[in-house]
């Protein structure tokens, strides 16, 4: 009887054992399957005589659909996703680590609790939804407030972006700094420390790399953003000059045009190839990150 | 010379963790220059007594205390005490070794830093680290490495750089917590040494569970049970002629 039962379970621990392993096995498997798919549909077009890499990284002139002269130049589009994501940290560092601070060290109990559950509803919002507060609610705000034409430009995009890579940067901040051992806080205070010199002298240094690393991950979400920038930047291919110049980004070029294109034409290849561009950006940011990480477990 | 000069007086303190009263009413003096070691039972409220000196209890949102504590003259619980200035005077060291995660020379320095008023000079730090890790007995194992992270030192260099740093800001009175419990017998012996060399010029409050440290390395002991004081009397009288009974069913062993 028991015989029985110990040879079932152990099939069934064996059968589980095995399940896991494929859900992490497939892992590895999608991540390749999905690299490999994008090289296979954009890779072609390096070989065609048509088109010049260097070109493509360094002209700004985007002519994709051009009957004379088409010109894949990405350089404008590259500074748009740069510019965004760039002034988008400026606002989104400062406010994320700040809250991550505030959440960690100055909050107890309900508080806390509220806050935590708000930052995570902010995180709920799907971009599409923050492209129409884009459009809707910041373009004017942004036209009488600073007096420009448009409202649809590098600022707005970049607050919005600012807005969904928040969160991810508040609780991963907040992590690192919950890491930090009680008895740094209490032996500091004991010294006479006051709150801020010990956030500032202690937890600060104490936490940096998970800090570093909340922050990039909130790159690594503003440089994959679609939608929400899609809808704010005002998609005009140049190099912005200015906060209040509309720009387009390389992933919105890749959402709006996608569609229109015939398969496995150049133009195709070309979004494809993008799609690489990108990934190789966040490809790095993530492996910064993670060197980042490895390096706090390490300490 | 008077042996009177008292570093701390408590007046009726009772202490609150929400509704749980954890001090029932302490009166006590410590006198200047002693070291005097508070033993009792697990719970019976040690450390709570010692960090009411200091007034980190207060960390703890629910904290409630009534009474009147007493350093070098002056209430600590009056409104227009500078806690700052309260921490500055009253060091305190921890059960476990708390370096801070940065070098060496920065945790000794740490305190004047933050109390600065002005930059200062480099000479000055440097001197006031050879200062107080010559005194911690330290300085000719580690001068040479400095910059070192201090969380990589063996526990007792540690403790004693936990010492040390409380030392640059001329300290009245210093407050420790079972310093030796993380350590060997060899660091304990360490640490008794240096409380002894230290001794005179500070004021020492030493929590202690073991009775053996207790009598080897203080003057005065404190006894306490439940949240009270039983007896305070000099180390040898308490030892060896205990007044209350309790307190000599405790030496004997027979609570935990
Ligand atoms: N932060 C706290 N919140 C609630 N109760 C506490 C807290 N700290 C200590 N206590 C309680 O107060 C009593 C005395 O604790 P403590 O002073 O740490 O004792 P000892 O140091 O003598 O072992 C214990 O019963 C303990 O459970
Ligand atoms: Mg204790």
């Amino acid at each position: 009887m028991t015989g029985s039962r110990s040879t079932l379970s152990i099939y069934g621990e064996k059968a589980i054992e095995l399940l896991i392993r494929l859900c992490g096995v497939s892992a590895i498997i999608f991540v390749f399957a999905i690299f490999f798919f994008v090289f296979r549909e954009g890779a072609p077009i390096l070989a065609s005589k048509d088109f010049s890499l260097g070109k493509f990284l360094t002209s700004t002139e985007w002519y994709p659909t051009s009957m004379s002269n088409v010109r894949f130049g990405t350089l404008a589009l590259l500074a748009g996703t740069l510019s965004v994501t760039g002034v988008a940290m400026l606002i989104a560092v400062p406010f994320g680590l700040g809250a991550a601070i505030f959440v960690s060290e100055f909050c107890t109990g309900k508080v806390r609790e509220i806050l935590k559950i708000v930052i995570e509803l902010l995180a709920a919002i799907p971009s599409i939804v923050w492209g129409f507060i884009g459009l809707t609610v910041m373009n004017p705000i942004i036209q009488n407030l600073f007096h420009v034409p448009v409202g649809l430009n590098v600022l707005n995009a970049a607050i919005l972006l600012a807005l969904m890579s928040i969160p991810v940067m508040v609780s991963i901040g907040e992590d690192a700094l919950k890491a930090v051992p009680d008895s740094y806080r209490e032996g500091a205070l004991a010294l006479g420390a006051t709150r801020w010199q010990i956030i500032w002298r202690v937890l600060l240094p104490a936490a940096k790399n998970g800090l570093l690393a909340a922050v990039l991950l909130g790159v690594g979400r503003a440089v994959g953003e679609t939608m929400a920038v899609l809808m704010a930047t005002g998609h005009a291919v140049q190099i912005p000059h200015s906060i209040f110049d509309s720009c387009r980004t390389l992933t919105a070029t890749i959402a709006a045009e996608l569609g229109e294109t015939r398969e496995h034409s150049p133009h195709y290849q070309v979004l494809f190839l993008i799609g690489i561009l990108l990934f190789t950006i966040t490809f790095i940011v993530n492996l910064i990150a993670d060197f980042v990480v490895k390096g706090v477990r390490k300490k | 010379m008077s042996d009177a000069r008292l570093s701390i007086t408590t007046r009726d303190v009772k202490l609150w963790y929400g509704k749980f009263q954890a001090l029932k009413g302490i009166n006590v003096d410590i006198k200047h220059g002693k070291i005097t070691s508070l033993i009792g039972p697990s719970g019976c409220g040690k450390t709570t007594l010692l960090r009411c000196f200091n007034r980190v209890n207060e960390r703890y949102g629910n904290v409630t205390t009534t009474g009147e504590i007493k350093l070098l003259g002056k209430n600590i619980y009056d409104p227009d005490v500078s806690l700052i200035e309260l921490r500055k005077a009253v060091g305190m060291v921890f059960q476990r070794p708390n370096p801070l995660p940065l070098s060496i020379y920065e945790n000794v320095v740490f305190g004047l830093r933050i109390h600065a008023e002005k930059s200062l000079s480099r000479g000055d730090l440097d001197d006031a680290v050879e200062k107080a890790l010559t005194e911690t007995g330290l300085w000719s194992d580690l001068k040479d490495r400095l910059n070192d992270r201090a969380i990589n030192l063996q526990l007792e260099q540690q403790q004693k750089l936990c010492i040390a740093r409380l030392l640059p800001l001329k300290p009245e009175i210093i407050l420790m917590d079972e310093p030796c419990s993380a350590l060997d017998v060899d660091g304990t012996r360490a640490i008794e040494e240096l409380m002894w060399s230290l001794a005179g010029r500070y004021t020492i409050v030493i929590v202690t569970h073991n009775m053996a440290q207790a009598r080897r390395a203080s003057d005065e002991t404190i006894f306490m049970l439940l949240g009270e004081l039983i007896e305070h009397a000099r180390t040898e009288d308490l030892f060896l002629t205990p007044r209350d009974s309790r307190t000599s069913e405790y030496i004997e062993g027979r609570y935990g």
